[in-house]
């Protein structure tokens, strides 16, 4: 186990003396939470003469790098094809998430007392339903809609899981901006609402967009669903999309494959990582104030 | 020595349904209805219909709610692989969920301090977590294939194997079910360490200046302050990684299909193959609903956590 | 200008005893009124209900002879400070001096000119292009002061404004207060648990205590004609003296207790047994803290000297100390209500 290593001086403040310690446990977590994705990696630019050599080594490129396989997953696969749904379902869902949860949060927020707070716990709870449970039911209902086989579907059931986890974020935001503000807008004029927009929404600008990125990466992360509701490949998302249906026949195309996946996660952990604080702080303060 | 109020004339009112929107319980009420409609209608009925459905032998080409009483249930329990599913889901649950509890109680402990390259470990620390499951599950597959996985080249160069010799990660019983657990581990590990170390940053310094003037030492001070206040939010955070793990199928989908001969079939993905794939609706929420009492359980402790940190 | 009333007002919030248990209060034109009471005596609540910010549960709020109980703040025309002052902090101090009269629908030529009247009456039209993180305490409150006054209200309402303010800028801050609402001339109901702000700063007082009106009347009143107990002890520092004689109590304050030669015999000059614990030295005053055993043993008694009076006063001794007959109070032993005065015998102490 590590040992931190820490001393304290005398007289001054505390100043931390990193062991090597922790480069190695710290080093060695990092490794192994990404080596498949630097395997993939590596993997992607390889040809198949080379990949497909059981005796090659296969850290080493035994043949130059070639982006051919990035091309054959632009070009021969549906694959720009999920990257749009994804992206329209993504904006759907958000705008839908937005307009249930930005209201209910104020409510919870300032609206409600007791009973106001057990709903809001209530709400929270849902996100807690599995949708291996739900997800038998919805497929009849969303049949008998005839949404089956459309991102219409995913757009209605979506907001099931961005909605409880969006009011509770917004909530605790809403509950940091203190009142004062908002009431002196109501006696200098305005109405509730009016004050609402002019003094509260311009403050809990950071929460909103936070929600906005954290639906948004919901929604594309998610699968059981979309694995559910969606057999065409046109209307695919990413996250089902490329496991089922960037295999030709029996024949895995790896490289493309290992291609499809990087290329997706590497930019949503950049963002995820620049909002990931402000996430925990969400969380932490619903927790804290239920 | 009160001034009374000076008499006056009956004094008008305000119509006052103009400011009906002014008026808090109306407009709370008002503003929550459009989000408890929609979780009623696409998360409260589905419930209720998934127990319902679980009591009928409705498929999806004859959507007919015909009551059977017990009789699927009775088909469902007798079918092993049923309760194959159920044991390997428990399996699948806890030894994912222990390994993640452990580990992610020594990383947070490493990332409390602050040193060089920290946000490029953060960064690939997090990778499984960021990126979408299903993804990052492909990757994983290609990395346990039978023929051309590095980690066989590896063990076998390095002579832990012998050479040329495959592991077949996902072929063989117990390796399949290890690797599935391993990855399930693997992604829900960020997750457990991020809230971990929220909750350390949030250990008040005082508290902890407190106990070193007291004489304690570190791995004092780590078991008798760090770890007990640390309690309360783990646990909030176990208990979300025990229900999500009980009932999610990604992972065991992707990897195994839930094979080899359904050994790392679970109930979710059991489930979903019935129901779904297999149009039997009846049976499929039959399966389902084997996780609710657990289910249901899990979710009872969590509200008790929340309710006494409100308290608190 | 507008009286304000409340005819019987009753607050209760869920589950709670009530906030406000029945009051009875009305405003003088262009007065200066102070809520005055600790904290949970209602006075915020009072305020707030006056403001529109809550319903009473029960009776009625008027402004200027209109029941306003089912009025949002919006249309009541009053202006609020917050304790907090409430600035809008992603708005310069013009945009927040100018937010009330943007609300109201004052046409955008026009609003520059009344920012300008009330930015220099309260001297701060240098500040206008600031952010209130970049104003000290007093500027911001000034700030406050400008944006309530800028819509000419009829009524203003004030909650706690100096209690944020360093102790120094709490007196200054206090005359600047008087003067501006003595200059503007409007209704003014102010809430504070602070007797030396309420004393210095209301034409009238209304003390409150556990949601009931205690007493209203000009400082005067209140500090020398208390109602009850309440009202005497809360006022003065140190409290009135009450000890426990012939059936009632008996009041008087720690300035009137004074050696026994110092209160003329003509004053009707009541002696006591002074039995001094501790005496206190304050620089402008001695504060003698004591007790009478002659009539209650146990009860500290506080005499209050100014420098002038040069008598000694001794720890441990028992000195002979007096007050003058006029300035005892009477109240009741049930309930403590001020009773007429009756004739105080003390036995067994020679005159």
């Amino acid at each position: 186990m590590a040992a931190l290593g820490q001393t304290s001086r005398p007289g001054g403040g505390r100043r931390l003396r990193t062991s090597t310690r922790i480069y190695t446990v710290v080093g060695l977590f990092a490794l192994i939470a990404s080596f498949p994705f630097l395997w993939a990696i590596v993997t992607m630019f390889k040809t198949d003469p080379d990949l497909y050599n059981a005796k090659n080594n296969p850290f080493l490129y035994n043949q130059p790098p070639t982006l051919g396989h990035i091309r054959l997953l632009f070009q021969q696969t549906p694959y720009l094809t999920f990257v749009r749904n994804t992206v329209v379902i993504g904006a759907l869902v958000v705008l839908i998430t937005l307009a249930l949860s930005l209201p209910a949060a104020y409510a919870l927020a300032r609206l409600t007392g007791r009973w106001g707070g057990r709903i809001g716990v209530l709400i929270f709870l849902v996100y807690l339903i599995p949708p291996t449970l739900l997800f038998i039911p919805l497929s009849r209902m969303v049949a008998s809609m005839r949404l089956q086989d459309s991102i219409w579907s995913l757009v209605v059931v979506y907001p099931t899981f961005t909605v409880p986890l969006s009011t509770w974020l917004l909530n605790g935001f809403f509950k940091s901006i203190p009142r004062d503000v908002e009431e002196q807008a109501q006696v200098d004029g305005y109405s509730r609402f009016q004050a609402f927009v002019r003094t509260v929404l311009p403050l809990a600008l950071p929460g909103i967009f936070t929600v906005v990125v954290f639906a948004f990466t919901l929604t594309m992360h998610e699968f059981i669903y979309a694995l559910a509701f969606v057999a065409s490949s046109d209307h695919m998302t990413i996250s089902v999309g490329v496991p089922t249906n960037l295999v030709r026949g029996d024949v895995f195309f790896w490289q493309s494959l290992m291609a499809s996946a990087v290329i997706i996660a590497v930019p949503v952990a950049l963002i995820y990582n620049f909002f990931l604080d402000r996430f925990v702080q969400g969380f932490t303060m619903g927790a804290v104030k239920g | 020595m009160t001034t009374a109020a000076p008499p006056a004339p009956t004094a008008t009112r305000e119509r006052h349904r103009r400011y009906l929107f002014d008026r808090e319980g109306i407009l709370g009420s008002l503003l929550l209805l459009p989000s408890v409609a929609y979780l009623l209608a696409l998360v409260g009925f589905p419930l209720v219909m998934a127990l319902i459905y679980a009591f009928t032998n409705i498929t999806t080409g004859n959507p007919v709610l015909h009551f059977v009483g017990l009789d699927t249930f009775r088909a469902a329990l007798s079918d092993p692989v049923t309760r194959t599913s159920l044991r390997n889901t428990v399996v699948f649950t806890l030894i994912s969920q222990a390994i993640v509890v452990v580990l992610s109680v020594v990383l947070a402990f490493a990332l409390r301090a602050n040193f060089r390259g920290k946000w490029i470990a953060r960064f690939l620390i997090l990778l499984p977590w960021t990126t979408p499951i299903a993804l990052g599950t492909i990757a994983w597959l290609w990395m346990l294939d039978s023929i051309f996985s590095p980690i066989d080249w590896v063990l076998s160069h390095v002579g832990i194997t012998s050479p040329n010799s495959h592991m077949f990660w996902l072929g063989r019983t117990h390796l399949a079910m290890g690797s599935v657990i391993a990855v399930q581990a693997w992604r829900m590990l960020p997750l457990a360490t991020v809230i971990l170390l929220a909750g350390l940053t949030s250990i008040p310094q005082d508290v902890r200046e407190a106990a070193e003037i007291d004489g304690a030492g570190f791995w004092r001070r780590m078991f008798g302050i760090d770890i007990p206040l640390l309690l309360p939010i783990s646990a909030v955070a176990l208990l979300f990684g025990l229900v999500f793990s009980f009932t999610d199928m990604t992972v065991v989908f992707v990897l195994t299909r839930g094979g080899p001969q359904n050994a790392t079939q679970v109930l979710a993905s059991w489930a979903f193959f019935k129901g779904i794939e297999g149009g039997s609706l009846g049976e499929g929420a039959a399966v389902a609903v084997f996780m609710f009492p657990v289910l249901a359980g899990l979710a009872a402790l969590i509200l008790r956590m929340v309710s006494r940190a409100e308290v608190s | 200008m507008a009286v304000v009333e409340t005819r019987g007002v009753r607050k209760v919030f869920v589950g709670q005893t009530p906030a406000i248990d029945g009051i009875d209060l009305a405003t003088k034109e262009g007065e200066y009124l102070v809520l005055l009471g600790p904290s949970g005596s209602g006075k915020t609540t009072l305020l707030r209900m006056i403001a529109g910010l809550e319903r009473p549960t029960e009776g009625d709020v008027l402004i200027g002879g209109r029941v306003v109980n089912d009025l949002p703040p919006r249309v009541r025309r009053i202006a609020m400070v917050f304790q907090s002052y409430a600035l809008y902090p992603h708005k310069t101090v013009a945009q927040n001096i100018s937010f009330p009269l943007a609300a109201g629908g004052m046409a955008k030529e026009k609003r520059p000119e009344r920012i300008k009247w009330a930015s220099s009456l309260l001297g701060i039209d240098h500040l206008l292009d600031r952010k209130p993180r970049q104003l000290s305490g007093g500027e911001r409150q000034r700030v406050a002061l400008a944006r309530a006054l800028v819509r000419e209200p009829q009524v203003f309402l004030l909650d706690e404004p100096l209690s944020n303010l360093d102790a120094k800028l709490r007196s200054s801050a206090r005359e600047d207060l008087k003067e501006f609402q003595r200059q503007v001339g409007i209704t003014t109901i102010y809430v504070t648990h602070d007797q030396v702000e309420a004393m210095g700063l209301g034409d009238r007082i209304a003390v409150l205590d556990k949601g009931r009106l205690q007493q209203l009347g000009t400082p005067h009143e209140i500090y020398h004609e208390p109602a009850n107990t309440f009202v005497a002890t809360f006022l003065g520092s140190p409290p009135m003296n009450l000890l426990e004689h012939d059936g009632a109590l008996v009041g008087f304050r720690p300035e009137h207790f004074l050696p026994e030669p110092l209160v003329s015999e003509r004053d009707g000059r009541v002696p006591f047994e002074y039995r001094v614990d501790r005496v206190e030295y304050l620089g402008s005053d001695r504060l003698v803290y004591g007790s009478i055993p002659a009539i209650s043993p146990g009860t500290r008694v506080i005499a209050r000297l100014p420098f002038t009076v040069t008598t000694p006063v001794n720890e441990g001794a028992d000195e002979r100390f007096a007050v003058a007959e006029s300035s005892l109070r009477f109240f009741g032993l049930d309930g403590g209500e001020r009773i007429p005065a009756q004739p105080f015998k003390l036995k067994g102490v020679s005159a």
